[in-house]
């Protein structure tokens, strides 16, 4: 057992003290939604006890966990209650689990992004379970007269073996509220825990395949209006005029009006990046009928910057392709130099459109805000943001803003931008109203917030032995520098250098699922690929002995190389097993390897024969994060990113014509579906103890790598420009 | 604005609507019913599937004014008990990540086994095909099938 501070925002663990019985009885909102048996109603507990913000302890020993951080598929409603749980040593089936709603007092990074909340939550929610344990131990020691560190607990039990009491937890509830919380807990070892590492089933399965109401866009309320908003159909162009007279009139709509949910006064927050300033809304009794007056309303709009194409974004990106950049972002040794003494040099240039988020569930949020307070509702992986823009946009101070999230239908990064949350809280405050705001697919296609668009080009020298001895990489993307330059291979190379541009645009852009890497890690492993190749050498051990390098002797100040090489080739190394890499099966295979996120990702990937882009068959994937704490459930997240890289790299695009996207729905924008998914997906873990790592977007990026070789293999071509489908060899004769 | 008498999940349901409505606004906007989902709007997506008369069918194209006698099932009418094979199979295998698209996901597969109880991987994925999965649960709704199939 390791002895820890309890040094998580000690707020949390400030109880409620206007209890008279130190009791608390909640509203059980879970139950509106989820029918229960009569059996399961009396099962409930008649009091629940609060030990602190992450949890209470019921009568009958049942126990409500808080999933503090917003849920948008990557699993972490069930998976952070499972820390808590391990530590609580309460059995799983006797958890019962809720969605927290915003609360910075009591927890810390309320934040889906990055793939942190396993990572950065990890010792809190320890920590949490722990204090509740030991206070539940306390009273159990205080109410039989016997020393605390003789007291054991197991699934919610609490037992002294020496006097042979024995109590659940339900028994020492009452009295462990009154215990002083520790100073210092003890947590489990690994080798102790019961729930880490086994599989557990998402916590909303039941509800999800019943079709009960756990989305945003679920949200009914009395006397609720709906709102559509009407966007530029540009990038460049902005509100000039409309005539609303004529829609006025249409059935079931209440009011149109111009609208600026971001005046120039609004202070902004980073989530608030690609806010449209000046929107149209348009609000009526229900969702169709906002629909039909939107398409009759008649908006002109004026030009106000470029109206730019995609022909414009390639050509500027090739244009800064050609363009050094004035202080390299890295730079080990002499490139140049060694490139020209190089016996063979390898140069290509990979790129890659826009790309839209297009989560499953449309942008939407429900609010309703009067001049006493504000409540607002629905699917944002921001929430503490959302609340700072809005105390500035509604005038109100943040205690009077509650902001409460739903279950989301997918975030992939676009709702880190709570516009739409603003939007919808700029127009409830108008009407004074509760509204529902929900965009069209199209609404949420053309509105921006994209992957942007971006251009590599890779250099590398290879000596007559065939060892790397340089390489450059240049890229450029729009609104984003594309480059970590301090990524592998650098550390691995003696003459190295980074350059990177960015590319100012009027398309406004986000973060999309494992930002920059899930382009870079493509480029950079495909060209891998061919350098290996050029030295004659396997793909594999041709990485393996970069890493032996960045291990032994690396290049330049090792703390700067933003990877561990040793993990980096520890993932290459079981891939290689268990795929058997190295033998003929036959099929064209394709390997990738690659870090972002705070995990290691490697693939081996094989094709099946013939078409015009053959299908997958078969993946493995070696996955090193750390401990896994959910394995069903992070295996999903990785078949997940890698469906998800193979999909978008293969078919996806969003392109423009003066400053509008060209594709607006899904007949025109196209994602993977059934038939061109992966045959089979095989992931391992490495097993190293090592604190969990997340998982939501770390199997994404290496797979666009791992296709473009076996791409390569299959068809004698490689394949440089995404997607891949339109990536087809010139005509000949 | 016109009156309709539906069929939905068993029970004789009246709604006064327009009757360009599609029957996806009227179960979720007028009938509180709202598992059926809002992808696309344009019948590419499948999150909207309901069963017409026990065919898998795109409501968000399917006007109210359509529907005559026939009878609709919703995701809430697929089962009493939420234990429908399909979705008994679709909680074994764990398939959902955000879970948006797997309420026409699971109305689809059904209607697939109620005409096809042993559909080959093909006739899966073909069956499937309109129904878009953006989280790409692909593999584990093609095993939560054949899953279902079994039993
Ligand atoms: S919403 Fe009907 S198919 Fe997409
Ligand atoms: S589970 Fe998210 S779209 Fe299918």
């Amino acid at each position: 057992m390791t002895l820890v501070k309890t040094k998580i925002g000690r707020r949390a663990f400030i109880r409620n003290t206007g209890l008279a019985s130190g009791g608390l009885v909640i509203g059980f909102s879970w139950l509106a939604s989820c029918k229960m048996t009569p059996e399961q109603v009396n099962s409930l507990p008649k009091e629940w006890f609060e030990l602190n913000g992450f949890l209470k302890v019921g009568d009958n020993g049942m126990v409500t966990i808080m999933s503090p951080n917003p849920e948008i598929g990557q699993n972490v409603k069930t998976s952070m209650p499972m820390i808590i749980a391990e530590e609580l040593d309460i059995a799983w089936k006797d958890v019962i689990v809720e969605q927290a709603p915003l609360n910075t007092d009591i927890f810390t990074r309320q934040l889906a992004g990055g793939s942190q909340s396993i990572r950065q939550g990890w010792e809190s929610l320890r920590m949490a379970g722990a204090t509740a344990k030991h206070m539940l131990k306390e009273a159990a020691a205080q109410a039989w007269g016997v020393s605390v560190d003789e007291i054991t607990t197991k699934d919610g039990v609490l037992a002294h073996e020496g006097s042979g009491n024995s109590a659940g937890y339900g028994e020492m509830a009452s009295a462990a509220t009154s215990i002083e919380v520790p100073e210092e807990v003890e947590l489990k070892d690994a080798g102790d825990f019961r729930i880490i590492g086994t599989d557990k089933k998402n916590v909303d399965g039941k509800k999800i395949a019943t079709g009960q109401p756990l989305f945003g866009l679920d949200t009914y309320r009395e006397g609720m209006l709906t709102a559509m908003i009407v966007h530029p159909p540009a990038f460049g162009m902005k509100f000039k005029s409309m005539n609303a007279e004529s829609v006025m009139s249409m059935p079931g709509i209440k009011e149109v009006f111009r609208f600026e949910a971001y005046p120039e006064d609004v202070e902004r927050q980073w989530s608030d990046g690609g806010a449209i300033p000046e929107l149209v809304a348009i609000v009526g009794n229900s969702t169709w009928e906002c629909m039909q007056a939107k398409k009759a309303l008649n908006v002109e709009w004026e030009e106000v910057s470029k109206l730019e194409s995609t022909s414009y974004h390639n050509d500027e990106l090739a244009k800064l392709l050609e363009k050094a950049q004035e202080v390299p972002a890295r730079q080990d040794g002499d490139v140049e130099a060694a490139l020209k003494k190089a016996s063979k040099i390898v140069e290509s240039t990979y790129s890659a459109p826009y790309l839209a988020h297009n989560t499953m569930e449309p942008m939407n949020f429900f609010a309703h805000v009067t001049p006493e307070k504000a409540e607002l509702l629905g699917p944002i992986q921001t929430p503490e943001f959302l609340e700072k823009t809005l105390v500035s946009r509604l005038g109100m101070p943040a205690e009077k803003i509650d902001v409460r999230m739903t279950r989301m239908g997918g975030g992939f990064g676009r709702r880190l931008y709570g516009t739409f949350a603003v939007e919808a809280a700029s127009i409830s405050q108008r009407l004074n109203a509760p509204v529902k705001l929900v965009y069209t697919r199209e609404d949420d296609m053309t509105q921006g917030t994209y992957r942007p668009s971006y251009k590599v080009r890779f250099k590398a020298g290879l000596d007559e032995k065939g060892n790397l001895i340089a390489w450059h990489v240049r890229g450029a993307g729009t609104n984003d520098a594309l480059i970590f330059e301090n990524r592998f291979p650098a550390g691995a190379v003696d003459n190295y250098l980074a350059e990177k541009h960015s590319l100012q645009t009027n398309v406004t852009t986000g973060a999309w699922r494992a930002p920059r890497s899930n382009f870079i890690a493509g480029a950079e492993q495909a060209f891998m690929d061919e350098v290996a190749e050029a030295a004659g050498k396997d793909p594999l051990d041709f990485r393996l002995e970069l890493f032996d390098r960045a291990i032994n002797d690396p290049v330049g100040d090792p703390e700067k190389n933003d990877y561990d090489p040793a993990r980096y080739a520890g993932v290459l190394k079981l891939v290689k097993e268990k795929a058997n890499w190295g033998t003929d099966t036959g099929k064209a295979r394709g390997i990738s390897a690659y870090y972002c996120h705070n995990s290691y990702v490697a693939q081996v990937l094989e094709l099946e024969d013939g078409g015009d882009i053959p299908r997958v068959e078969n993946i493995w994937c070696a996955v090193d994060c750390g401990i896994v704490i959910n394995p069903l459930a992070a295996k999903n997240q990785i078949e997940g990113g890698i469906i998800d890289g193979i999909g978008h790299s293969t078919y996806s695009a969003l392109t423009f014509e003066n400053g509008k996207p060209e594709q607006s729905n899904f007949d025109t924008y196209r994602l993977m579906r059934h038939s061109e998914a992966p045959k089979n997906i095989e992931v391992h873990f490495v097993d190293n103890g090592i604190d969990p790592t997340g998982l939501g977007e770390p199997s994404l990026p290496p797979v666009i790598g791992a296709l473009s070789n076996a791409l390569y293999k299959a068809t004698g071509r490689r394949y440089y420009e995404q997607p891949f489908i339109n990536d087809k060899p010139p005509l000949v004769g | 604005m016109a009156s309709f008498t539906l069929n939905i999940n068993g029970k004789k349901q009246e709604v006064d609507v327009d009757p360009s409505t599609p029957v996806l606004w009227v179960l979720r906007d007028h009938l509180n019913l709202v598992g059926t989902k809002f992808g696309c709007g344009i019948a590419q997506c499948g999150a909207c599937t309901v069963h017409l008369d026990g065919t898998a069918t795109r409501s968000c194209m399917l006007t109210v004014s359509m529907v005559g006698n026939s009878q609709i099932t919703t995701i809430e009418g697929l089962s009493e008990e939420g234990d429908h094979p399909v979705q008994k199979a679709w909680l074994e295998v764990d398939v959902p990540q955000c879970g948006y698209c797997q309420a026409g996901q699971i109305m689809t597969a059904s209607a697939l086994l109620e005409k096809n109880p042993n559909p080959t991987d093909e006739e899966i994925e073909m069956a499937m095909n309109g129904n878009i999965c953006r989280c790409g649960t692909y593999t584990r709704i093609k095993k939560a099938v054949k899953l279902a199939a079994k039993s």
